[in-house]
């Protein structure tokens, strides 16, 4: 049943499940050679993506991504705090990523999956090495008070390519941040205004501003089987092909990160051709 | 470009390797790696069982990573997942299916290049255990620094220092009887390909692939270091024996 014969292309829908499931890699491989994936997209190709700014309302930047069927929920909220010694003039910013158990049923409750702890690193890592955001502008009183903004990015459908739509997320919802106003009290202590024009103390930052973001870095995640380079994997794909190799480039072509946890020889040749 | 490092090593030395094997007693294999940087991998297994999401067809590698101190986070998380990614594309998987080996690693002393030392305690310790492997797996740190010039080896003060940094792994060269075409990957030797690379800080794609030569040319150097430390110690056990 589970051989390969030219009719089994035509045959009824179950024959062609069955066979997907009991033997992935060949059913691949009988792809590959027709330079095709399953979902009809050619190797190189990514899927259609997707980004919904201001997607919660209550924080103050917010992005919905979607690559595929991947689909990631950013959110940043903003709370002052004191800065550290070492560094009075800068915020702080804090990445948390989560990976509920909605989104894959490899993930249960109580039982945190092994890829989330690594992804909320390699993006903390990525964002804060790349000099997207100068931590400079998150400042507001030097040494007395500056910024701290929680990125959460929770996942909601694990579909492949974590760390890329995780990654879009995040850029998009900083991008869609806008920075509150706030005033120094009686105390000495910080507070939001609440509306510009009856204020009498002054506003230490005149207008909600949105902070400015350089090199934006983007990433693509491929997986690797023999002398084929597939990019934008499907979890399916990911999880039968060993070699997964992210790049992470910013908008002025440096590298960011590469990342190629394991998996087979990469020959020098193969890796000029995925960067 | 002669560069000053601060304990005076030149631009591509590495510094002094120590290894040794079998030290602790009860663990089926052990290895500990220092080069300033010490680090200790015990190996217990095969045991029987996989874990619950792991294929039962192949046989299943399980890191642990203790750090020296502190609790466990998200940085031990991610080098438990690299060194499994990197150790199961080392060892035969299909000799052994549906057991599970387990490797722990200690920290003893982190000063700069923690993950590469971790990889290579890691291999000699499986090799202690007599754990079936295709290949050794060696790794090295490149250092980029912001003027451009690439340093091997880097101290903790250093990697804070630089630019970016780069772990590579790298298999191990082979000395083998077997004609020269067999082992090639898509026409070049197989220890020219990468095992594992991870990346840290901003470079651009020509900086990562002048880290790539370097980083080759210092795998071959530790791989006869490997070599003269494996063969070495068996004749002494032979010795004994």
């Amino acid at each position: 049943m589970g051989l390969p014969n030219a009719s089994g292309d035509l045959s009824t829908e179950v024959e062609v499940d069955a066979f997907r499931r009991l033997f992935p890699l060949r059913f691949y491989e009988k792809h590959l050679l027709e330079s095709i994936r399953p979902d009809a997209r050619p190797l190189g190709r990514a899927r259609e993506t997707t980004i919904a700014l201001g997607a919660v309302a209550s924080a103050n930047g917010s992005a919905l991504a979607k690559i595929g069927s991947t689909t990631m929920l950013a959110a940043i909220k903003m709370e002052v705090m004191t800065p550290s010694l070492e560094t009075p003039d800068e915020g702080c910013i804090a990445i948390d990523f989560h990976m509920p158990p909605i989104c894959s049923p490899i993930v249960r409750p109580g039982r945190p999956a092994e890829a989330a702890p690594v992804v909320a690193k390699q993006l903390s890592d990525t964002i804060l090495s790349s000099g997207m955001i100068n931590l400079k502008e998150l400042s507001l009183v030097s040494g007395k008070a500056a910024w701290m903004a929680y990125l959460d990015i929770y996942c909601l459908d694990a579909d492949g390519a974590l760390f890329d739509t995780a990654l879009l997320s995040a850029v998009a919802a900083f991008s869609h941040l806008e920075i509150p106003v706030v005033s120094l009290n009686d105390d000495g202590k910080i507070v939001l205004s609440e509306e510009q024009g009856l204020s009498d103390r002054e506003p230490v930052n005149k207008e909600k501003r949105k902070i400015n973001l350089s090199s934006v870095p983007f990433s693509l995640t491929c997986v690797l089987h023999k002398n084929y380079i597939l990019a934008d994997p499907t979890a399916e794909e990911e999880s039968i092909m060993d070699t997964i190799v992210t790049v992470v480039l910013d908008s002025s072509s440096q590298l960011v990160s590469l990342q190629k946890p394991g998996g087979t020889v990469l020959a020098y040749t193969s890796a000029i051709q995925v960067s | 470009m002669e560069v000053d490092r601060e304990d005076g090593r030149s631009q591509n030395q590495l510094r002094p390797l120590a290894c040794s094997r079998n030290i602790l007693h009860r663990a089926h294999g052990s290895a500990s790696w220092s080069q300033d940087t010490k680090v200790l991998a015990a190996v217990y297994g095969p045991k029987a069982g996989t874990k619950k999401n792991e294929n039962p067809e192949k046989a299943c590698i399980e890191v642990i990573w203790k750090p020296k101190t502190g609790q466990i986070g998200k940085p031990e998380k991610e080098y438990e997942m690299i060194l499994k990614r990197t150790l199961e594309s080392v060892c035969i998987l299909t000799v052994n299916p549906n057991t599970t080996t387990s490797i722990i690693v200690q920290v003893v002393n982190d000063d700069g290049a923690l993950l590469p030392s971790a990889i290579n305690a890691a291999c000699m310790a499986l090799v202690d255990a007599g754990i079936p492997m295709k290949h050794l797996a060696v790794a090295v740190c490149c250092c980029v620094a912001k003027s451009g010039y690439v340093i091997l080896d880097p101290t903790k003060l250093e990697e804070q220092k630089m630019k970016a940094f780069a772990y590579l792994v790298f298999p191990n060269s082979v000395h083998s009887v077997l004609p020269e075409g067999s082992l090639r990957v898509e026409g070049e030797p197989i220890e020219n390909g990468i095992i594992t690379s991870v990346t840290h800080g901003i470079m651009s794609v020509d900086d990562y692939f002048y880290c790539l030569e370097r980083g080759r040319a210092a795998s071959v150097k530790l791989s006869d270091f490997l070599r003269r430390n494996l063969q070495q110690q068996s004749t002494d056990s032979s010795k004994a024996g």
